[in-house]
């Protein structure tokens, strides 16, 4: 666990789209694809209060790559440092994704969920082990799939209408059924309750990474829990990662 | 110039005045990757029930202005739990682990006072008769000075001799009342302030931002009136006090202690800086040598009016 403060490299905001690559220091830490980082720059002071938390997408020996959407007021701000402003950083945090090297694996990102598979597809050994289905609503040249290995089976589907969502969630239903190993998914709440549906219903071995409201990160505040069958538990050190078979209400 | 940053409240001895609070530091062993838990002044642990807790429904948090809503709900692993996985793990033969205690009866506070006295790992009890974010026990306690001082006679009764600090709500008409009250009930200690009644709301949603529509209030924003209280209390009565709300940097420690506070407890600031606590403690030689004071004696209750 490394906790520390970290300079700003560089900050790339994406034309026309609410996206941005921020370029950290790098803490040269050993990961876990789906391990994620508390992020707070120093200028914030006393508001925004909390930190943020953030998928790693990737890490050199140069710097910590996160990408990110601006949603609110915390990413609005990260996405306008400037290269040399100090970011307090804690992690990595929570589980991540675990599997076997051998294993077939379909990945399901929706928008920002492609950032912790970013990761993990380029730290898996295997990369032809992974189908990946993306699905998106700009286009894709604002989100860095050119940062997916090439031997990764790659499909990205665009969402601009309704109709086009409707097509996707069925999209999902058949990916999903149709696979016999692992399925791993991020995304919006709603993308991610398509794949909880289909998933329990398919009885399929599948992990979604939930993207909760944070406060500490590291388990204290028991701000961020989601319910299981054991009961609450804090998303932030059990998760972001949970089988769908082990949440309720979600 | 050397300084000694010890305090001594009614009994209980601290290695300097910085203490956690309940609730934003867990049981203590999460922030064991962020520094030393031994060179805090002290570590108050999250609320205990005698039984587990399951907590509120989510959302349970909101950030707001300088600060944030909670409703937790006091969602915790029970009493038994805390004193076999988590107590062995603290350090509490170097500083004073403080067990936050949280009860829906007279009987149940007694009864966990009574669970605890015999526990040598333990270094106080801090009786939370102020929470806002449960339906029964909790506040209703804080903010009615008959039944806050039939909590605390049971208490002292049960607790042997561990030192007893009662936790004070902001939410009354008049914190002294309910001061008055506690302390002629037998409380050892006060520490104040809990967090204040708040909500926030979306309009694109129309919704309250937390699922328990009213949450509790901290961070930063409640500092002056946190300072204000802990003022009041201490300017009125003879009683120890831990002044606590939205402390979040070395100065403001300072200033809790010039009104009258004789330690402190950090909250919420914690989230928005893990190593905050461990870092006070490190600074608080320094702001003494810089401020001309040897020890705290000089300093506590030293407002000039
Ligand atoms: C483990 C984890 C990993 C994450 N990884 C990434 C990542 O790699 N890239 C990235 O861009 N974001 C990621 N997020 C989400 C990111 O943390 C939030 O978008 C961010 O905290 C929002 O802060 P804000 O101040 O901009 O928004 P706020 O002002 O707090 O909220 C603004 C609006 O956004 C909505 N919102 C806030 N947080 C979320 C959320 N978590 N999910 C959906 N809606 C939200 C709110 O309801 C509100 O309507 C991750 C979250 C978690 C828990
Ligand atoms: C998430 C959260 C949980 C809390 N849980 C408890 C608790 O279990 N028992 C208690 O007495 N106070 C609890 N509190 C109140 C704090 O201990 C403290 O009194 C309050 O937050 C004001 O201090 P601050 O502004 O420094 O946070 C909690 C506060 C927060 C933010
Ligand atoms: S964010 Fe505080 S417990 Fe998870």
């Amino acid at each position: 666990m490394f906790n520390k403060t970290l300079r700003v490299i560089d900050v790339q905001r994406i034309d026309n789209a609410p996206l941005a690559h921020l370029f950290l220091e790098t803490l040269s830490l050993d990961f876990k694809p789906g391990q994620f980082v508390m992020l707070r720059p120093c200028q914030w002071e006393y508001d925004p209060f909390w930190p943020r938390p953030f998928s790693i997408c990737t890490q050199d020996e140069h710097n910590m790559h996160i990408f990110l959407q601006i949603v609110g007021r915390g990413t609005q701000k990260l996405a306008y440092l400037q290269p040399g402003d100090e970011v307090d950083c804690w992690g990595p945090l929570g589980n991540g994704f675990e599997f076997a090297v051998d294993e077939d694996l379909l990945v399901l990102a929706g928008g920002m969920g492609l950032a912790p598979f970013i990761a993990l597809s380029r730290k898996h050994p295997n990369p032809q082990k992974i189908r990946l289905v993306f699905g998106h609503r700009l286009d894709l040249d604002c989100y860095p799939w050119h940062l997916i290995p090439a031997e990764v089976e790659k499909v990205a589907l665009q969402q601009e209408t309704q109709t086009a969502l409707k097509d996707f969630e069925k999209r999902l239903q058949e990916e999903i059924f149709s696979h016999s190993g692992k399925v791993f998914a991020c995304g919006p709440r709603p993308f991610l309750q398509v794949v909880y549906k289909y998933a329990r219903q398919a009885k399929a071995d599948a992990y979604i990474s939930l993207e909760n409201k944070m406060a500490c990160g590291i388990g204290a505040c028991l701000g961020c829990v989601t319910k299981t069958k054991q009961g609450y538990k804090q998303t932030c050190v059990h998760g972001p990662v949970f089988s769908v078979h082990d949440l309720e209400d979600f | 110039m050397s300084v000694d940053t010890r305090v001594n409240l009614g009994g209980l001895q601290l290695k300097n005045p910085i203490l956690t609070a309940s609730g934003t530091f867990g049981y203590g062993l999460e922030f064991a990757q962020f520094g030393h838990l031994k060179e805090l002044g002290g570590i108050v642990v999250k609320g205990l029930s005698l039984k587990p807790r399951q907590g509120n429904p989510c959302p349970r948090i909101v950030e707001t202005p300088c600060g944030m809503l909670n409703a937790i709900g006091l969602q915790n692993i029970g009493i038994e739990n805390f004193l076999k996985y988590k107590l062995p793990y603290l350090p509490f033969q170097e500083t004073a682990i403080v067990v936050n205690l949280y009860a829906q009866s007279e009987e149940e506070f007694a009864a966990l006072a009574s669970l605890l006295k015999k526990e040598e790992g333990i270094a106080a009890l801090e009786v939370n008769i102020s929470c806002p974010n449960v339906k029964q026990g909790g506040i209703q306690f804080g903010q009615n000075p008959v039944l806050a001082a039939k909590v605390i006679e049971g208490v002292k009764k049960n607790a042997g001799t561990k030192p007893v600090i009662v936790k004070l709500s902001p939410n009354v008409t008049d914190i002294k009342e309910i001061a008055k009250a506690v302390i002629d009930a037998g409380a050892d200690i006060l520490s104040l302030i809990n967090t204040l009644g708040g909500m926030a709301v979306d309009i694109w949603t129309r919704k309250p931002a937390l699922k328990n529509v009213f949450g509790g209030l901290s961070g930063p924003a409640i500092k002056p009136i946190a300072l204000k209280m802990v003022y009041e209390v201490c300017s009125n009565f003879n009683v120890p006090v831990i002044g606590i709300g939205g402390i979040s940097c070395i100065e403001d420690v300072l200033e809790f202690m010039l009104v009258g506070a004789g330690a402190v407890q950090v909250g919420s600031a914690n989230f928005k800086r893990p190593s905050l606590s461990f870092e006070l403690v490190h600074q608080l030689p320094e702001i003494m040598r810089k401020l001309g004071i040897s020890g705290f004696q000089e300093w506590i209750g030293r407002l000039k009016t």
